[in-house]
């Protein structure tokens, strides 16, 4: 009677212990996804914002420059890009953000040549602000790869990886860093 | 490197408890000895250090939380917003990203000396000030440096540092002062002598009068030394953290030769505030200490370490010699 009853016990409290650390598991999981969530969406208001900006310095800057529409037009071209990989993840998001990034340069390297340009108020300020975001995202870039690298590594050690298998943890994409940000812009000065 | 960097970071924040633990143990020691010195009474003595503990904490506890908003009073700064100063809020708003920090309330000082300076208590509650002399002679890239040294010291917590050992370190100045200038007072007009005919302590009493005199005079001094020291070691840590943000060692490094080149003076720092900021404000030679007694390092020997960050050569000697007069 009483050792049945202490093997219910010891059963009991196997799976209790056992309930608990599978709980403490899955909680560790949803907060450290939390945290590239929340890491994801710094980065991605500041996308949003460079997005937003980057129509009121073309229309700032087109009528000065007559004989460098094609600056405009890869610049143009290469945010419709970046906004339609917006939705497909850090991955190709990075991709088309450097592109952009590039491109953005290329028109700044330009904006030099027109004393008018450098001088209009409007323009500077629009500068400035596409300056900041874009060091915003540089500088928020580590934080979320730091989070995504801390998430992915324990979503694929055991235990945990039994329970991420079991609940659809799956790993997450990196926000690369642009390898074009080290080379020089090349600018066709006409 | 980086290993480096957290270790030097923990030390830093194990080299401060320790500190405040020390200070805090000689204004203790003092406050027994004046007390135990002058009376002869054990009880006495408690009292004093008790009293010496307390008026000490209370001073802290006003410094803790009033003191950034009184040195910010002090130094006649305002508080801007992005309307105000956009590039200044831009920068400061990329420096916090890279920290990892909340953003901290920004202030302008309206002087054409070119200045910086962080305060608080937290990082949570920090203010960074800037003058308006340095908006207008620093780029961009420059004052994204001195930002980045001024987030370091929120960062590091070097600004509750700041806050609460220089009340201390003021504490047992004024205490040593207020019991040399009595003891100085008394002797002469022979209150001293009526109270060790009385006292039952003799010798023993004689004996901790004596240290309590001693004390009295080196105390102070030896607090205020240990403060600058670490005060000094902090200005490095605060450029290599500035460095570790921007991930750019010439910017920091332009700024600080600017600054300490530009031959303006900050009419509102004074001897109270001088340590708080980025370059010594203080210009004249005569008025300000050197070596042991400084509160900054010298300007050459921090741009070479920052210049020793990304392989760069030293300054020149005639580099240096153009810079070395305004350490």
């Amino acid at each position: 009677m009483s050792g049945t009853l202490i093997v219910v016990l010891v059963l009991v409290a196997i799976v209790v212990v056992v309930a608990l650390v599978l709980i403490g598991i899955y909680n560790g999981l949803v907060q450290r996804r939390l945290r590239v969530d929340e890491a994801w969406a710094q980065i991605d208001v500041q996308l949003k914002r460079r997005h937003d900006l980057i129509p009121n310095l073309v229309n700032a800057v087109k009528d000065y420059m007559g004989f460098e529409q094609e600056v405009l037009t890869q610049v143009t071209e290469a945010r419709a890009n970046a906004v339609a990989a917006g939705a497909q993840g850090p991955q190709q998001a990075a991709a088309a953000e450097n592109q952009l990034t590039g491109a953005l340069r290329s028109l700044f390297a330009v904006v030099e040549n027109y004393p008018d340009l450098k001088a209009n108020q409007n323009v500077l300020s629009l500068q400035e602000e596409l300056t900041t975001t874009e060091n915003q995202i540089s500088f928020s870039r580590q934080h979320y790869n730091a989070t995504v690298y801390e998430y992915n590594s324990s979503t694929a050690t055991f235990p945990n990886v039994v329970l991420a298998g079991m609940f659809g943890f799956r790993p997450r994409e990196f926000f690369e860093a642009e390898p074009e940000a080290m080379e020089v812009p090349t600018v066709s000065l006409r | 490197m980086a290993s480096t960097f957290y270790s030097l970071q923990g030390a830093n924040r194990r080299n401060s408890l320790l500190l405040m633990l020390s200070v805090a143990l000689i204004l203790g020691v003092l406050g027994f000895a004046i007390g135990y010195g002058s009376t002869g009474q054990l009880t006495a003595a408690m009292f004093v250090t008790t009293a010496a503990v307390i008026v000490a904490g209370f001073l802290s506890l006003i410094s803790y939380y009033r003191g950034d908003s009184m040195v910010l009073a002090a130094s006649k700064a305002r508080q801007v917003t992005e309307a105000d100063a956009p590039q200044l809020m831009n920068v400061v708003r990329e420096m916090a990203i890279a920290a990892n920090l909340p953003m901290p309330k920004v202030y302008v000082i309206d002087d054409s000396a070119p200045n910086a300076f962080a305060t608080g208590r937290d990082p949570e509650h920090a203010s960074i000030a800037v003058t308006t002399g340095l908006l207008e002679k620093l780029n961009r890239e420059e004052l994204q440096g001195v930002i980045g040294h001024e987030l370091g010291h929120v960062g590091n917590y070097d600004i509750r540092f700041a806050l609460l050992v220089g009340v201390l370190v003021g504490s047992i100045a004024l205490m040593a002062d207020v019991f040399l200038r009595w003891t100085w007072w008394g002797g002469l007009g022979g209150r001293g002598r009526s109270r060790s005919d009385r006292g039952g302590g003799g010798a023993g009493q004689a004996i901790i009068f004596v240290v309590a005199i001693v004390l009295a005079i080196l105390a102070p001094l030896f607090a205020r030394l240990v403060q600058l020291a670490v005060s000094r070691q902090r200005e490095y840590l605060a450029d290599a953290t500035a460095v570790e943000f921007t991930r750019n060692p010439a910017g920091l490094e332009r700024a600080l030769a600017k600054i300490a080149g530009d031959t303006e003076v900050l009419e509102v720092a004074n001897r109270a505030t001088q340590h708080l900021y980025i370059v010594n404000p203080i210009k004249k030679f005569e008025e300000r200490s050197k070596g042991m007694f400084s509160t900054h390092p010298p300007i050459v020997e921090r741009i070479n370490r920052l210049r020793s960050l990304h392989g760069g050569a030293p300054l020149t000697s005639t580099e240096a010699g153009s810079l070395a007069n305004l350490d």
